[in-house]
C-alpha cells in the first residue's frame, strides 16, 4: 500500500453529513444507499454461505448421515435462492455501482434518488418473504422451480419464496432503470460515450438485461404461484398444460440473468487492470462493444438448458450454434485484459490479485460453457456435477471475485480508510486456493456422472467429494477473513488519501470518503478514460487539476 | 428538500427542480427517459402472458373458439370504447397543462378518472357472470361440452391477462388522483408539466395493452361461431 | 483405474467412444487456452512489474487485425466443435431402424421398465448386449431424467407424453442408471441399474421371468377388455362402424375434422385415449368416452404397442380419412 501523505478525513464527507438511523434510513443520497445495499447483501451471502457449508458437510460422506433427505433439498434450494436473487444479481450493481456510477460520470446523484431508496426497501420486503418460507420450513423444489414439481407436488412454501423473488426482482428492475437513466441523461460535461470508464459500459448492458429480462420471470413466477393456489392448469400436463413452457419462460429470463452477474464483475475487472498496469486498456471499443454484444446475445441462447428436456433437435441445433456465438464477446474481453498487461506497469495489490485470479477462473468457466454448449457433450453431463463446477466457476470464480476485487479496489474512497496489506493479500490467495479446490473436482465428479442435487451418492466418488469440502473450508475462511478486516479499518485503518493507487478516474479526483454531492466542483471531463499519458500526477492527496490533455479518445 | 442552494446563480432555482439536476429540461428528458423504461418493463410482464396465450392457443384452437363464444362481446366493446374516450380525455389533460389551465386539467383527469371507473365496473359485472357460470378456474370450474381442461386453460389466461390489466387501471386512477391536487393549487405548467406527461404515457400505455386483449380473447374464431 | 478414485468413467455403449472423443478434444483446448492465459498474466506480471511509485504503462492502440484475429479464431474452433457436437447429438438421438422398443414409466421415486416380451422390472433394466434398444418413456408424476453414465445418455422424461431414448451396450456388465432431474424428496434414491446380458444370458433371463403375454398381447387383451373393438373394427356383416378401424394408423397421416393433418405417433394415440376429444378424425363423431384414469400408464403402453402392431400391417389410412 502507498505511503501516507495526509492523516486526516476529510471535514466534511457523506459519513459524517448527518448523524443518527434516521438520516441513514431515509437517505437519499445514493453512496448511503448502497452502504444499506452493502448491509443486507452481506447478511444474505453470509446466509447462503452457511447453506453452502451445510451442504459439503452432508456430501463428505456417501450416504446421507448429517441431515434428512427433504432437508438437504431445502438447503440446496434455498442456496440457490438466497444466492442468486439476493447476493449474486444486485451484488456488485447495488453496491459498488450505486456508490460509483454517478461518481464515474460525474453526476451528483442518480436520477431518481427516492426510486433508489425505495429499492433498497423493496429488496428487504422480498428478502422477509423468503426468509419467512425459511423459517416455516423452506421450499424444496430447486432454485429452478420447475414444473410440475413446485406447481403440484412439492409440499414446501413455494408460494411465499416466489413471492420474495418477484418483489426482489421489482428493486432489480428501480436500481437498473435508474442506472440507464442516469447514463444517459447526467453525464459531466465532455463525457462522451467513449469517455465512459468500461466499468459505466457493463452497468448500461446489465441494467438493459434486468429491464427487458426480469419482467418476464416476474410474471412467471406470479403464474406459478397463481397455478398453485387457484389450482390452474397453465403448466401441469395433469389439468392440459406443459411443463416445458415453463422452462423456456424460466430460462428467458434465468440465462441472461448469469450476465446479469457477470457483467458488472466484468466492468469492475476492467477497472482494475487498467488501474494496476497503469495503463488504458487495450481495445477499449471493442470491450465496450463486448459488453452489449453479451447482452444481447444472452437472450438469444435460453434453449441450450433444455438440449435434454424434450425439445426438438430442430430447437436444440439452432440454440447451440447461437451459444457458441457467446464465446466471440467473452474471448475479446479475456485477450484484451490480458493484453493490456503487456508493457503495463504492473502492481499487486490486493485488487489485481483478485482481478488476475477472475481473468483465469472465468477462462475456464467460459471454457467449459462452450463444451457445455456443445450439443454431444451437453446430452452426458447435463444437470450432473459438470454443470455445478462450470456455473460456479462463473459465479463465484467470476462474480464474487469481482466483487471481491471491487470492494478491495474503492473501500478506502467507500470508507476513507485502508486495510491491511498482508492480511487482504493472504484472504485473496486463500480464496483463489480454496476456490480450485472446491470446485475443479466437480468437473471430474460431473463426467464421472454424479448427477446434482444428490443426498446420497455411490461410494466411489467420495475422495473427490472430500477434496471438494475440504476445499470449500478453505473458501471459507478466505470469505470470513475480509469481513473483519473490513469492519476493523472502519474505525481503525489507516485514513486513506484521495487517491491511494494512483488511479485515473473522476472517483480518484474528489475526496476520500466524498462529499454528499460527489465533488466540491463540477468535474468537466477533458480526457479520454483510463488516461495515464501527459499530466499523470501519479498518488495525489488532493483532487488535483489536470492540465489540458491533448484530444484522446481511445482506438 | 434543500436543494436551493445549490442551484446555479442568478435566477432562483425553479421550486420542482432535484438538487442533482442541472436544469429542467434535464430533468424532464430523465423522467420521461425513466417512463418509457418502465412501459418496457411492462410490456416484457405482460409478454409472458402473451407468449403462454400464444402457445395455447396455436396448440388448443377450437377449446380457445369454443372457450371465447362465452365472452361478452357487447361489454368488451363498450369498454373498448370507454377506454378509447378516456385516452382522449387523458391527452386532453396533458394538454391543458401545457398551456397552464389548471381548472381544465383538474376537469380532465377527473373525466378520465371517471372513464376509468366505468371501464372496470363493466369488467366487475363481466366477471360477476363468469362466477355465476363457473368459469372461473380452479375446483368450481364446469364447463359442458369437450375440451373442458383445454377451455379452463383459456380462462386461466383470460382472467390472469384481463387481472392483471385491471391492477394497472386501479394503479392509474390511484396516480390520476394524486395528481388531482397539485394540478389544482396550479403546479403544472408550461414550464413545468412532466407528472402529468408521464402519467399520460402510462394511461395510454395501460389502454394499448386493452386494444391488444379484446380481439385476443374475445373476438378469436368469430368465423367457426 | 483405482476404484477409489476414478478419474474417467467406462465406455459400455456403441456411441460412448464418440463422446469421450469429443470431450477430450473440447478438454484439450480448453486447457492450451487457459494455459495460454495463465501463463502470459505471470510472464507479464514479472516482466512488466511495477519499476518506481509513478511509472506509468505504455498505452498501444489496438490494432483491427489482432481484434479480428481473436475474435475469428474462437468462432471458428466453436463452430467446428458445434458441428461435431451436433452429429454425435443426432446419432444420439436418432434411433437406428432395427432397435427394439422397451417401455418405461418414471414415477415417485421408482422406474418401471416393460420388455417387449412381456416381462416388467422395477428398477432395473436387463437388456442384451449388440442390440440397440429403444427406451420410450413416460412419468406418471413430475419430471425424471433417465441417465446412464456409461452409455453417455440421458433424457428427461415428462409426465403427459412420451420421449425415447436409445442404446446399444456394447459390454456385458452392471450399469448405474441415475434419475438426474429432481424429482423431490426422494431424488437421490430414483437410482437403478441397466443389466447387459450377452444375448443367450439374456434369452435365459428373460425365460426364467415367465411372463405369459408378450407388450402387444397384452395390448390385444386390454383392448377387448375395455370393449373398444366394439366401435373399433371394420363396418362389416351391414353393420355401421362407430369409429375409424385402427388397422394401419400407427405411423401414418390422419386427417383430423378441423382440416389439420396429424401423424399418428405415440403421443397421438395417446392423447387420442385419455383426452378423445382433442383431435377427431374427419369423418367421425366425438362419441369416445375418455380413458383418464381407467388406464395405468402400463397399460397405455401395452395398448400402445398393440396399436403400433396394428400399424405395421396395412396401409388404410386414406379410407379412414375418407370414410363417410
Amino acid at each position: 500500500m502507498q505511503p501516507l501523505r495526509d492523516a486526516a478525513l476529510p471535514r466534511r464527507n457523506y459519513l459524517n453529513a448527518a448523524y443518527g438511523v434516521r438520516s441513514w434510513l431515509l437517505t437519499l443520497d445514493h453512496k448511503r444507499i448502497a452502504i444499506l445495499y452493502l448491509i443486507s447483501i452481506t447478511v444474505f451471502f453470509a446466509l447462503g454461505g452457511l447453506f453452502a457449508t451445510l451442504i459439503r458437510l452432508e456430501l463428505l460422506t456417501p450416504q446421507g448421515d448429517l441431515v434428512q433427505q427433504d432437508t438437504y433439498n431445502r438447503l440446496f434450494t434455498m442456496h440457490g435462492v438466497v444466492m442468486v436473487f439476493f447476493f449474486l444479481i444486485p451484488a456488485i450493481p447495488a453496491t459498488l455501482g450505486n456508490f460509483f456510477v454517478p461518481i464515474m460520470i460525474g453526476a451528483k446523484d442518480l436520477a431518481f434518488p427516492r426510486l433508489n431508496l425505495a429499492s433498497w426497501y423493496v429488496y428487504n420486503l422480498g428478502g422477509i418473504f423468503t426468509l419467512w418460507s425459511i423459517v416455516h420450513g423452506g421450499v424444496d423444489t430447486g432454485w429452478t422451480f420447475y414444473t410440475p414439481l413446485s406447481t403440484t407436488f412439492s409440499n414446501s412454501y413455494v408460494v411465499s419464496a416466489a413471492l420474495g423473488i418477484f418483489i426482489n426482482g421489482f428493486s432489480t428492475i428501480f436500481t437498473a432503470l435508474n442506472f440507464i437513466v442516469t447514463i444517459h441523461r447526467m453525464r459531466a460535461p465532455g463525457m462522451g460515450w467513449f469517455r465512459l470508464p468500461l466499468f459505466i459500459w457493463a452497468h448500461y448492458a446489465t441494467s438493459l438485461i434486468i429491464v427487458l429480462g426480469t419482467p418476464v420471470i416476474a410474471v412467471t413466477l406470479l403464474m406459478v404461484a397463481a397455478e398453485r393456489v387457484f389450482h390452474l392448469g397453465i403448466f401441469d400436463p395433469a389439468l392440459g398444460g406443459d411443463p416445458v413452457l415453463f422452462q423456456h419462460l424460466f430460462w428467458f429470463y434465468s440465462h441472461p440473468a448469469v450476465y446479469i452477474m457477470i457483467l458488472p464483475a466484468m466492468g469492475v475487472i476492467s477497472e482494475l487492470v487498467a488501474a494496476f498496469a497503469r495503463k488504458r486498456i487495450f481495445g477499449y471499443r471493442f470491450v465496450a462493444y463486448a459488453s452489449i454484444g453479451l447482452a444481447v446475445l444472452g437472450f438469444l441462447v435460453w434453449g441450450h438448458h433444455l438440449f435434454v428436456a424434450g425439445q426438438s433437435l430442430y430447437a436444440a441445433t439452432v440454440f447451440s450454434v447461437l451459444s457458441m456465438l457467446v464465446a466471440v464477446p467473452s474471448a475479446v474481453k479475456v485477450f484484451n485484459w490480458t493484453a493490456t498487461l503487456f508493457e503495463g506497469s504492473i502492481s499487486y495489490e490486493t485488487p489485481m490479485l483478485y482481478a488476475l485470479g477472475f481473468i483465469g477462473l472465468f477462462t475456464i468457466g467460459g471454457l467449459t460453457g462452450v463444451m457445455l454448449a456443445t450439443l454431444g457433450i451437453d446430452v452426458h453431463v447435463h444437470d450432473t456435477y459438470f454443470v455445478v463446477a462450470h456455473f460456479h466457476y462463473i459465479m463465484v470464480g467470476g462474480t464474487i471475485m469481482g466483487y471481491l476485487g471491487g470492494l478491495h479496489y474503492w473501500w478506502p474512497k467507500i470508507a476513507g480508510r485502508l486495510y491491511p496489506v498482508f492480511l487482504s493479500r493472504l484472504a485473496a490467495l486463500l480464496v483463489f486456493v480454496g476456490f480450485n479446490l472446491t470446485f475443479f473436482p466437480q468437473f471430474v465428479l460431473g463426467y464421472l456422472g454424479m448427477p446434482r442435487r444428490y443426498w446420497s451418492y455411490p461410494d466411489e466418488y467420495q475422495v473427490l467429494n472430500v477434496l471438494s469440502s475440504a476445499g470449500a473450508s478453505i473458501l471459507a475462511v478466505g470469505y470470513v477473513i475480509p469481513l473483519f478486516y473490513f469492519m476493523w479499518s472502519m474505525r481503525y485503518g489507516r485514513v486513506a488519501s484521495a487517491n491511494p493507487w494512483g488511479a485515473v478516474g473522476l472517483e480518484w479526483e474528489t475526496t476520500s470518503p466524498p462529499p454528499t454531492h460527489n465533488f466540491a466542483v463540477p468535474p468537466v471531463m477533458t480526457h479520454g478514460p483510463y488516461d495515464y499519458g501527459v499530466g499523470y500526477h501519479g498518488i495525489s492527496e488532493e483532487p488535483g487539476k489536470r492540465p489540458e490533455d491533448e484530444e484522446a479518445d481511445v482506438a | 428538500m434543500p436543494d436551493a442552494a445549490h442551484a446555479p446563480a442568478g435566477a432562483p432555482a425553479h421550486p420542482a427542480l432535484a438538487h442533482h439536476f442541472d436544469s429542467l429540461e434535464q430533468q424532464r428528458e430523465a423522467s420521461t427517459l425513466g417512463m418509457w423504461l418502465f412501459l418496457v418493463t411492462e410490456i416484457m410482464f405482460f409478454g409472458g402472458f402473451f407468449l403462454a396465450y400464444l402457445v395455447y392457443r396455436t396448440r388448443y384452437q377450437e377449446a380457445f373458439f369454443a372457450a371465447s363464444h362465452h365472452l361478452d362481446i357487447t361489454a368488451g366493446a363498450i369498454n373498448t370504447v370507454v377506454l378509447i374516450g378516456s385516452s382522449l380525455t387523458m391527452a386532453l389533460a396533458v394538454w391543458a397543462s401545457q398551456v397552464s389551465r389548471r381548472k381544465l386539467i383538474v376537469v380532465f383527469l377527473l373525466a378520465t378518472m371517471v372513464l376509468g371507473g366505468v371501464f372496470l365496473g363493466i369488467k366487475a359485472y363481466e366477471y360477476g357472470h363468469k362466477f355465476e357460470d363457473h368459469l372461473v378456474p380452479g375446483r368450481d370450474f364446469r364447463w359442458e361440452g369437450p375440451h373442458a381442461r383445454q377451455v379452463e386453460i383459456f380462462y386461466s389466461l383470460y382472467f390472469g391477462m384481463t387481472g392483471l390489466h385491471a391492477v394497472h387501471m386501479i394503479v392509474g386512477i390511484g396516480v390520476l388522483a394524486a395528481l388531482l391536487r397539485p394540478s389544482w393549487k396550479g403546479r403544472y405548467t408550461a414550464e413545468y408539466n412532466t407528472p402529468v406527461e408521464n402519467v399520460g404515457l402510462y394511461w395510454h400505455f395501460v389502454d394499448i395493452v386493452w386494444i391488444f386483449l379484446f380481439p385476443l380473447l374475445y373476438l378469436i374464431g368469430l368465423h367457426a361461431r | 483405474m483405482p476404484e477409489q478414485l476414478p478419474l474417467f468413467p467406462d465406455a459400455a455403449s456403441s456411441l460412448a467412444r464418440e463422446v469421450d472423443a469429443l470431450f477430450v478434444t473440447w478438454s484439450l483446448i480448453a486447457a492450451f487456452f487457459t494455459l495460454l492465459i495463465a501463463v502470459s498474466i505471470v510472464y507479464f506480471m514479472v516482466r512488466y512489474r511495477r519499476q518506481s511509485e509513478d511509472e506509468v504503462g505504455l498505452a498501444e492502440r489496438a490494432p483491427v487485425w489482432l481484434e479480428t484475429v481473436w475474435s475469428i479464431v474462437p468462432l471458428a474452433i466453436c463452430l467446428v466443435m458445434f458441428g461435431w457436437g451436433a452429429r454425435v447429438f443426432y446419432k444420439l438421438y436418432r434411433p437406428p431402424a432395427d432397435a427394439v422398443e422397451y417401455w418405461a414409466v418414471g414415477k415417485q421415486w421408482m422406474w418401471k421398465f416393460q420388455h417387449p416380451q412381456g416381462n416388467r422390472e422395477i428398477n432395473s433394466l436387463h437388456v442384451p448386449v449388440g442390440r440397440a434398444v429403444r427406451l420410450t418413456m413416460t412419468s406418471e408424476d413430475v419430471i425424471h431424467s433417465f441417465f446412464v453414465p456409461e452409455f453417455r445418455t440421458k433424457q428427461d422424461v415428462l409426465p403427459g407424453r412420451y420421449v425415447s431414448v436409445w442404446f446399444r451396450a456394447t459390454k456385458a456388465g452392471t450399469y448405474k442408471l441415475f434419475c438426474t432431474e429432481y424429482c423431490g424428496t426422494e431424488h437421490s434414491h430414483m437410482i437403478g441399474r441397466v443389466v447387459a446380458l450377452a444375448p443367450q444370458d439374456y434369452e435365459q433371463w428373460l425365460a426364467g421371468g415367465a411372463p405369459g403375454r408378450s407388450m402387444a398381447e397384452s395390448g390385444a387383451a386390454l383392448f377387448q377388455s375395455l370393449a373398444c373393438d366394439t366401435c373399433h373394427r371394420e363396418g362389416a356383416g351391414g353393420r355401421v362402424a362407430r369409429a375409424p378401424a385402427l388397422e394401419g394408423t400407427f405411423g401414418n397421416q390422419v386427417a383430423l375434422a378441423g382440416g389439420q393433418v396429424v401423424i399418428a405417433d405415440e403421443n397421438y394415440l395417446r392423447e387420442s385415449i385419455l383426452q378423445p376429444a382433442a383431435k377427431v378424425v374427419a369423418g367421425w363423431n366425438p362419441i369416445m368416452p375418455t380413458y383418464q384414469g381407467q388406464v395405468s400408464e402400463e397399460q397405455l403402453n401395452q395398448l400402445i404397442a398393440y396399436l403400433k402392431t396394428l400399424g405395421e400391417t396395412t396401409g388404410e389410412v386414406e379410407d379412414d380419412a375418407t370414410a363417410p
